[in-house]
């Protein structure tokens, strides 16, 4: 696709409410390789927890109603979610295949939305400048990012730049955290024992803070870390590229 | 909950809580994954003999009516008989009559994740005919009277030490003869010998059946299932209905990846080809020299034609090489005996609901975090989170799981799609949270998700929204370029 010069900001439902930092790191990176960022105000959750679940009416729901409130502009859409990209990417379509009014909206959306490492690698090209000092920092690949939209080098890419060797993979990198939404609540104690895994992997690297691209999965580990009294913080990836966290 | 959920969360709590499954499932899972990983290093173009091998079996399943007949036809005519079972109880009824119609008073068995499913063992126990698993592995669960934990590693629950002391208990090995695993496996091998010789029947599953030429095609790392096969007089294969290639070149497309998945070789140490049973002397030839007289192939349904033409259709291209399993990070902690049925771990959660009902087996669909890790490592490709969300889809449609949720849900989507509701809603509940927080954390949440907090603190939500800010142009977050 060619450069766009607006984009609209997706921002998912926990960033909104748990980590606005995040939004406006984001926001941040979008408008310093000098994009129109617009935040539709009307945007809620993109419906994968009702998804996920089984409950697929009330997905549909979500699904239209996201349809709606990001199709008021063509703009393109970026997301600093993989699982929330991956939903409106791939779930949408098919989920509002049979609705007249809205199958060519989500097939339409689900063209121009992005992942945010992946608008920043793959449509605007972005290589940041490397930051000589900072934490030591160890890649999660979140699942559905790696899994569904193949999120494999982008976000690699763009922290080796900042952080060049200060940079590695978490062992284990591509394990699931155990967090999979209502999963971590209805079978919580095999959430909870990936998660311990996913943390001793954590202490193994060394490393002061765990990035990746979703906040569900750093607002897992984060509970973990935090509950545990580690000084590891969980990071997401805008936050480095937005230097907000390089104290 | 339903009795079977509460079975369901009893064996999985039970399964985190022993630390000696977990280190048996961390040696070999991650063994066989690795294995997996390298064995497809060793082939150009893996992602292609996948799409091939996807190919031939969802071409296969959609005309599943005319493999069968065609396989039929060709077994037939060279000299196997062919019989249907709609059910377990008709297929362990056709293998218990042939049993007791030739006398058969032992039977030796080789793997077969079938006769599991089936319970032949028990059938055929209680008509008098005592079956000798030939697999190490299965020889062990039964030894144990304990049931298979893998599909294709059956003690994988097991160590060395714990088999050592069965064979010591009830076989009365001794110590030297269990020493370590190769003197384990000779001491089962002269065992088992024995058995072999005065075997009249021999039991064996079937990976895949080949439908042009009639075969059969098994697949072993023991010389077990060679034995099973040729020296009884009987062979009684029983295979899954769906367990068919049309022809011997899919076979050979198919083979490659199986071996690979399952234990991570490029091919299985015995890969046995049986076309009909022995052939006798004629006026052509001297015919052979060994086989059974006769072979009798027992073709299983039991719910599978059920799923045929349906959404979950696709896990019939399954070919049980259980890389799903190994790769798996809630059977990696779990194990395979807390999914309570005989096929564990991804496929088990869609195998077991789609063939016996959902009614037992709603669980299973939701004890998944549905990392996609299975779907990614399927030599088949087949998209089992998908079939784990259709089979969730169906636990609420027939409003199975938690009632919190049945109401939950349908709020939450009704608050998600008011936009004004839900950022007033959302602005009240970061109130109230941070009246119950500490340093921007709760480490106890109310109700049903208080089992977050059982190991993990929760955040308290920002004060205000990032929406909320970014529209009241709040300073806005620094970079330091
Ligand atoms: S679902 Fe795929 S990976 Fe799992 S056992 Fe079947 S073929 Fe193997």
């Amino acid at each position: 696709m060619t450069r766009p010069t607006r984009v609209q900001l997706f921002v998912t439902c926990l960033v909104d409410r748990f980590y606005p930092s995040v939004g406006h790191a984001v926001v941040a990176v979008l408008e310093r390789q000098g994009l129109d960022v617009s935040v539709p105000m009307d945007q809620t959750c993109c419906g994968q927890p009702a998804f996920n679940g089984g409950f697929t009416d009330d997905a549909r729901r979500m699904a239209r109603h996201t349809v709606d409130v990001l199709s008021a502009s063509p703009d393109p859409v970026v997301v600093p979610s993989g699982s929330c990209a991956d939903m409106i990417v791939h779930r949408y379509p098919e989920l509002l295949a049979d609705d007249a009014a809205y199958a060519a909206r989500a097939r339409d959306l689900a063209a121009r939305t992005f992942e945010f490492t992946q608008f920043l690698v793959d449509v605007l090209h972005v290589s940041p400048a490397a930051e000589p000092d900072g934490p030591r920092l160890a890649y999660h690949a979140s699942c559905h990012g790696l899994r569904g939209l193949g999120l494999v080098e982008q976000p690699r890419q763009l922290l080796r730049a900042v952080a060049g060797d200060r940079c590695t993979d978490l062992p284990g990198a591509g394990i699931c955290c155990g967090f999979g939404g209502l999963f971590a609540v209805k079978l919580a104690g095999i959430s909870a024992a990936m998660l311990a895994s996913k943390i001793e992997a954590i202490a193994e690297s060394g490393a002061d803070a765990v990035v990746a691209t979703d906040v569900s999965c750093l607002m897992h580990i984060g509970g973990g870390l935090h509950r545990r009294g580690s000084r590891v913080r969980p990071l997401h990836v805008a936050e480095i590229l937005a230097g907000t966290r390089h104290d | 909950m339903t009795e079977a959920s509460a079975r369901f969360h009893r064996s999985v709590a039970e399964a985190l809580a022993d630390p000696h499954l977990r280190q048996a499932l961390d040696r070999t899972t991650g063994r066989l994954a690795g294995g997996l990983a390298k064995a497809f290093a060793t082939i150009p173009d893996a992602g292609a003999l996948r799409d091939t091998a996807r190919r031939i079996r969802a071409h296969t399943i959609a005309h599943l009516d005319q493999h069968l007949d065609q396989f039929e036809r060709a077994a037939t005519a060279r000299g196997c008989h062919v019989h249907w079972a709609p059910t377990a109880a008709d297929a362990t009824r056709l293998v218990v009559d042939i049993a007791r119609a030739r006398g058969v008073s032992l039977a030796v068995k080789s793997k077969s994740m079938v006769t599991e499913e089936i319970e032949l063992n028990a059938a055929l126990g209680a008509a008098g005919v005592r079956v000798v698993e030939s697999d190490l592995g299965e020889f062990v669960v039964q030894l144990a009277d304990d049931r298979p934990s893998h599909i294709i590693a059956p003690i994988v629950h097991m160590s060395r030490d714990d088999v050592a002391r069965l064979f010591e208990d009830k076989l009365g090995a001794r110590p030297d003869e269990v020493a370590d695993i190769p003197a384990i496996t000779a001491f089962a091998r002269r065992t088992l010998r024995q058995e072999f010789l005065q075997a009249g029947m021999g039991i064996s599953g079937v990976n895949l059946a080949v439908a042009d030429t009639g075969s059969l095609c098994l697949v072993t790392n023991e010389g077990n299932g060679r034995l099973t096969t040729t020296l009884p007089r009987v062979h009684v294969a029983v295979m899954g209905l769906e367990r068919i290639v049309p022809t011997a070149a899919d076979l050979g497309v198919v083979l490659q990846l199986l071996a690979r998945s399952a234990t991570g070789q490029a091919l299985s140490v015995y890969t046995n080809i049986i076309t009909g049973p022995r052939r006798p002397a004629t006026s052509d030839g001297p015919g052979e020299p060994d086989g059974p007289d006769e072979l009798h192939i027992v073709v299983v349904d039991n719910g599978r034609s059920r799923l045929l033409g349906g959404e979950l259709a696709e896990i019939l291209y399954c070919v049980r090489c259980g890389a799903c399993l190994n790769i798996c990070p809630v059977y990696h902690h779990i194990g395979g005996h807390a999914y309570g049925g005989v096929y564990p771990g991804p496929v088990g959660s869609v195998v077991s609901p789609g063939l016996m009902g959902l009614d037992e087996w709603s669980e299973l669909p939701h004890a998944s975090s549905l990392c996609g890790a299975c779907r990614d490592v399927c030599p088949v490709r087949i998209d089992l989170p998908r079939l784990l969300l259709n089979l969730r889809a169906q636990t609420v449609a027939a409003r199975m799981g938690p009632a919190w949720l049945r109401i939950a849900m349908p709020l939450y989507a009704a608050i998600a799609t008011r936009p004004v509701l839900y950022r007033w809603l959302g602005s009240l509940a970061a109130r109230l949270s941070r009246m119950m927080g500490h340093d921007g954390w709760l480490d106890r949440l109310p109700g049903p998700l208080s089992a977050w907090t059982t190991e993990r603190d929760f955040p308290v939500p920002a004060p205000r929204s990032f929406v909320q800010e970014h529209h009241a142009h709040a300073p806005r977050a620094g970079g330091c370029e």
